[in-house]
């Protein structure tokens, strides 16, 4: 993990004595809102449909076990007892009072976590691949790199009033589980002819305009990584809109210029800034590296593990489902599921936050991971003590079986606290999980992956579902689109809108419907329903979906 | 010609809780059925620069439509209902107390 110098100790700490002063000033009325929002912003705190909202960022979405602990503590102190973790990796908290976020984010500081740039039209939480540093497939582990973006965005001074937010994502392995296509700036951590370098990908985003990035360069060596980003921040900071809300992001940037133009932009740029990087932030990465050096690995007996998934069928279905091979022998990376059936996905309440910061202590080399997809990652547990994170988790009502399943959905916030929804996405996905767990089928359908968001700022990353659904008012009631065939990983597609929006009422039969359609459909039962989409195409499932409409073609071709 | 002006509330969120809050003839409450019902555009639109004055204790004023029952204002939008209520997946918020 990486260790707060004493650099970072003070700048959080005298970060944290200018927005209590902030909040002061608004409170005795010195501030209006106009003047306070953007400073309150850029510390996270937003005030939503019936409250304040404090977004406290998990840097790259790693924590141990004393920083879940004082999340877990900050939760009974200060709200009402649980945490949201949402699709950046961060924890929202939401019920805090304006009076309590100054000593809210000093009780994060003691920690070393806090709310900085986790809104306004900043550089946001760095976000990484929640396998990072344990999986098999990783070139080199993201997070040292995740770490100096966040100590070079963190404050800087050109970048603190952008034409709009501005989102980075880091992956160190070709399967992309940090959705870095769907990012203003995507990086890819590749090796070529033996030296570490960065594919370099921008103009991505989802939202009202959803745009998969595009290549702005195939391999950039690691000593020249922050140049050229703050190359490309620079280009745009300069040439985006700022004369229209929605057309102000970056993807609209380079979809409006295209991609070479932004490549000459960047490259004239980086020619004039390069020189100004002596050197320094590769000392810097040395040092951070040197915090991310691997967990001491234990060897032990796997016969617990053996014993434990020949003889007990709940375990075996959780190991077949929440376990991901891990890069060392006789460990295994776990992903405890925040998606127990009819609960509200992403929500962890402080006493399962403990008990999830005491198995890391215990059997855990003291770390977890919190992923986009809204669930906690133990990255570095023995096989051998696998059925003891597993009894424990279970007491806990952390133990459903479901990652990647049908029940495992992302569902933003929605109508139900976020002042921007337009419908609500929390029922939803715990009425589509509900139903799903009721008609015990979900491990015979196989991995699905639903994603509600509750506006067109889809938050809940809905065009990259494989079923995405959107949650709109659509005169005075909530309806519910539905797109098809989204892919959030190396594979990025945005999804295909299906047809017309469903009712509240009437979606859940209609996410029915499309998943009977597809266990018809399917060549055999390993073909996934993205596979068998992609197979097929939109017309099977869109036929599922509105049969009244085949039925009215059946009597006019009889006509 | 004009839209006709439907009954309306003034509402907003209080500065340190953050709450929903609803303007009465004196002051703020924080019970939708509480809150006055203002039917005349002129008054309303003289009541919201008023309400909005009140940068100290208030956030983001504005009006909101309501239907009028047994003199009892109720919302006439979902959005509108949940902020009178709370969420739905807790029952945290003004359900707790209304």
């Amino acid at each position: 993990m990486y260790h707060y110098t004493d650099f970072d100790t003070n700048f959080l700490a005298s970060r944290n004595a200018q927005f209590r002063d902030q909040v002061e000033r608004r409170i005795n009325g010195s501030l209006t809102e106009d003047e306070f929002k953007p400073l309150r912003l850029m510390n996270g705190l937003y005030l939503q449909l019936h409250a304040y909202m404090l977004r406290v960022a998990i840097p790259y979405g790693t924590l141990n076990g004393a920083q879940m602990t004082k999340l877990a503590d900050i939760a009974d102190k200060w709200d009402k007892g649980y945490g949201h973790f949402t699709t950046r990796q961060n924890i929202q908290y939401n019920w805090p009072e304006l009076r309590d976020v100054p000593d809210m984010l000093d009780a994060l500081a003691e920690v070393n976590l806090h709310a900085i740039q986790t809104s306004g039209n900043t550089i946001r939480n760095v976000t990484a691949d929640h396998f990072a540093g344990a999986a098999a497939d990783e070139v080199a582990d993201p997070r040292p790199v995740a770490e100096l973006i966040r100590q070079w965005s963190t404050d800087h001074p050109e970048f603190q009033f952008l034409p709009r937010k501005f989102k980075v994502a880091v992956t160190g392995s070709v399967n992309d589980r940090a959705v870095i296509k769907a990012h203003d700036i995507g990086l890819q951590i590749v090796e070529q002819d033996g030296e570490i370098g960065y594919k370099v990908i921008v103009g991505g985003g989802l939202g009202r305009t959803p745009m998969i990035g595009k290549v702005l360069k195939e391999f950039l060596p690691q000593a020249d990584l922050l140049p050229y980003l703050e190359a490309i921040v620079s280009v745009y900071n300069l040439l985006g809109r700022r004369d229209n809300k929605y057309k102000a992001r970056i993807k609209i940037t380079v979809h409006e210029n295209g991609i070479d133009d932004i490549r000459a932009r960047v490259e004239e740029r980086y020619a004039l800034i390069r020189p100004q990087f002596t050197g320094v932030d590769q000392q810097m990465l040395a040092r951070i590296e040197a915090d991310f050096a691997q967990p001491e690995f234990k060897s032990a007996s796997e016969e617990p593990f053996q014993n434990a998934y020949q003889h007990d069928p709940l375990f075996r279905s959780w190991s077949d489902t929440n376990l991901t091979e891990h890069r060392e022998a006789g460990y295994s990376i776990v992903s405890i599921s925040l998606k127990a059936h009819g609960k509200t996905p992403g929500d962890a309440s402080s006493s399962q936050m403990r008990i999830m910061a005491e198995i890391a202590k215990r059997y855990g080399h003291d770390e977890l991971r919190i992923s986009h997809e809204q669930n906690v990652i133990l990255p570095h547990v023995h096989r051998g003590d696998l059925p003891s994170v597993f009894s424990a988790l279970r007491a806990a009502g952390l133990g459903t079986a479901n990652i990647g399943l049908i029940s495992d959905i992302i569902a933003c916030p929605g109508m139900d606290y976020c002042a921007l929804a337009t419908a609500r996405s929390i029922p939803i996905a715990q009425e589509i999980a509900t139903r799903f767990d009721e008609l015990k089928l979900e491990h015979d359908v196989g991995p699905l992956k639903i994603k509600i968001s509750g506006c067109i700022n889809a938050c809940g990353h809905h065009h990259v579902g494989h079923i995405g659904i959107l949650g709109l008012d659509r005169a005075g009631v909530e309806n519910y689109q539905i797109t098809l065939g989204g892919d959030g990983t190396q594979d990025a597609t945005i999804g295909e809108r299906a047809g017309p929006g469903f009712s509240a009422d009437a979606i859940i039969p209609a996410v029915e419907r499309l998943v009977m359609a597809y266990l018809d459909l399917r060549s055999e039962p390993s073909e996934t329903f993205l596979a068998t989409y992609k197979r097929l195409g939109l017309a099977p499932f869109k036929a599922a979906l509105y049969p009244e409409s085949q039925d009215q073609k059946a009597q006019a071709n009889a006509a | 010609m004009a839209k006709p002006f439907t009954p309306k509330v003034i509402t907003a969120n209080a500065l340190l809780e953050g709450d929903v809050i609803y303007q009465t003839a004196t002051g703020w409450t924080r019970d939708l059925a509480a809150a006055e019902v203002l039917t005349d555009e002129a008054d309303a639109d003289l009541r919201m620069i008023e309400a909005s004055a009140q940068i100290d204790s208030v956030v983001g004023v504005y009006l909101a439509d309501v239907a009028v029952e047994n003199n009892i204002p109720h919302p006439t939008h979902f959005r509108e209902d949940f902020r009178a209520k709370g969420p739905s997946n807790y029952a945290h918020g003004k359900q707790e107390t209304f």
